[in-house]
């Protein structure tokens, strides 16, 4: 637990001092909300829409966050230092997973309200409580599953390539789950209330994936 | 003998005489539901489906074992079963697609959560081979192999689950837990061309290993008669090397 604290206080110091990974997310995030007003070319998105747009934004928002998570450790012998210390390896995926997950919740401090600006859904003050919810709930699932597939992949040639192409797939139940859980919040009339049944799968998915990844996660730090 | 070699020629004969029967029957003997001759490809698609489905669970089992016992003929069938069920989904994925076509007149339906679950599947399996191409040390990439297996299929059953929840349900159940609803002759045909199909997958992820393991001894045996340095160096692969 200490060594966890000591990696997040870490990366979040790091983070402080160089703005290379949030900032990047949030600007791009930004640019995708004006590519899609191109795109779509709508002033206002309501409903299904407009929970597509936001998922796809913070989808690609935090896989840029997942490609960057390992490099440091990668590229300034970090991992080496890591296995070197008397501590237990799962300390590292709590700390990345922790990490991951603060980098989405400020992301989001950020791009939601430009949303609510940008995309000015219907009734968007009253939809916050269930989107801060459903969110949070996703960020889980995104630090989780992102810390998992960002240590996969930093160890290969191609790591921008094979960690998005990993972890797309994997997040897709978690990002099903969001777009439609949105999808009510944004409508124009109707309960905004998210249907149960995608806040327990979105809970659900965090769980069982927290549990496979907290199994399997000290084979990757193997040497 | 090679471990791969052992009951490989029963195994063979088994999934000849088996998929034959099975086939033979379901095409000749049982009867037609009421949408024709296109159902036989029920006998074909279910099948090749379920045999894939399990085959990639049965990979994350096999990397499993591979993590724990460190013994590497666990690698070579965690990769064999992934590639064998790899093969045998995207069979399962085009006779689903013209099943479909025939049936509900659409190649593609995103109502229907099983082929969209189906294909998250096989879209997440296809990523296995390009990351153990991309990682050199074959120690390493035995161990990232065996963990990502691990990860997908576990996230079979999940997304199957996912999937379904967030869709419409269309799809034939021909096998829910009280056994379908489909007459027994069908019945018997399609369990015998599933046993058969399930005896094929076996043999030819066999076939496949035996063959791997095979290539690696002859070439093992090359260094040694001629020296490392007459020995062409094996290109690269996403298979086991060693």
């Amino acid at each position: 637990m200490r060594a966890a604290w000591a990696i997040l206080r870490k990366d979040l110091r790091l983070e402080m001092r160089t703005f290379e990974t949030v900032p990047a997310m949030a600007l791009f995030s930004l640019t995708t909300f004006v590519i899609f007003h191109f795109g779509l070319n709508q002033d206002q998105l309501k409903g299904q829409l407009a929970a597509g747009v936001l998922t796809v934004t913070l989808l690609f928002a935090a896989l840029l966050g997942i490609n960057r998570l390992f490099v440091a450790e990668r590229e300034q012998g970090g991992f080496d230092g890591f296995l070197l210390a008397p501590v237990d390896r799962s300390s590292m995926l709590l700390a990345k997973a922790s990490a991951l997950f603060i980098y989405m919740v400020v992301l989001e401090l950020i791009c939601v309200p430009a949303f609510g600006l940008l995309a000015a859904p219907p009734r968007f003050g009253s939809a916050l409580p269930y989107v801060a919810l459903l969110l949070v709930l996703v960020d889980l699932a995104f630090a989780v599953i992102g810390a998992l597939v960002s240590a996969i992949a930093v160890q290969t040639r191609a790591r921008d390539l094979i960690g998005p192409i990993i972890g797309l797939p994997l997040l897709l139940p978690a990002l099903i789950g969001v777009a439609r859980g949105l999808g009510p919040a944004f409508s124009a009339h109707g309960s905004q209330a998210p249907s149960g049944k995608w806040l327990l799968i979105l809970a659900l998915y965090d769980v069982v994936n927290a549990l496979i990844a907290y199994a399997v996660f000290d084979f990757l730090l193997e040497d | 003998m090679n471990p791969h070699a052992r009951h490989l020629r029963g195994i063979t004969l088994a999934a000849v005489v088996l998929l034959s029967l099975g086939l033979a029957l379901g095409f000749l003997w049982a009867p037609e539901d009421s949408t024709g001759f296109i159902q036989k490809i029920f006998y074909l698609h279910v099948p090749l489906a379920i045999v894939s489905l399990c085959g990639f669970v049965l990979g994350g089992v096999f990397g499993a074992l591979y993590l724990r016992t460190g013994d590497r003929i666990w690698d070579m069938r965690s990769y064999c079963a992934i590639h064998m069920a790899l093969i045998f989904s995207v069979g399962g994925i085009i006779t689903g697609s013209i099943w479909a076509k025939a049936d509900w007149g659409h190649w593609w339906l995103w109502s229907e959560p099983t082929l969209v679950s189906y294909f998250i599947v096989i879209l997440m399996f296809c990523t296995y081979q390009p990351l153990r191409f991309s990682i050199e040390d074959p120690e390493r990439q035995s161990r990232y192999a065996a963990v990502f297996s691990i990860v997908a299929g576990a996230f079979v059953p999940l997304n199957f689950l996912a999937v379904s929840l967030a869709t419409a349900f269309v799809h034939p159940r021909v096998l829910n837990l009280e056994g379908g609803n489909i007459p027994g002759k069908m019945k018997v045909a399609f369990y015998t061309a599933l046993v058969g199909y399930a005896l094929l997958y076996t043999a030819l992820m066999k076939f496949e290993m035996l063959t791997k393991t095979t290539r690696i001894e002859t070439r093992r045996m090359q260094r040694l008669l001629l020296g490392d340095d007459d020995v062409r160096p094996a290109g690269r692969s996403a298979a086991p090397v060693a």
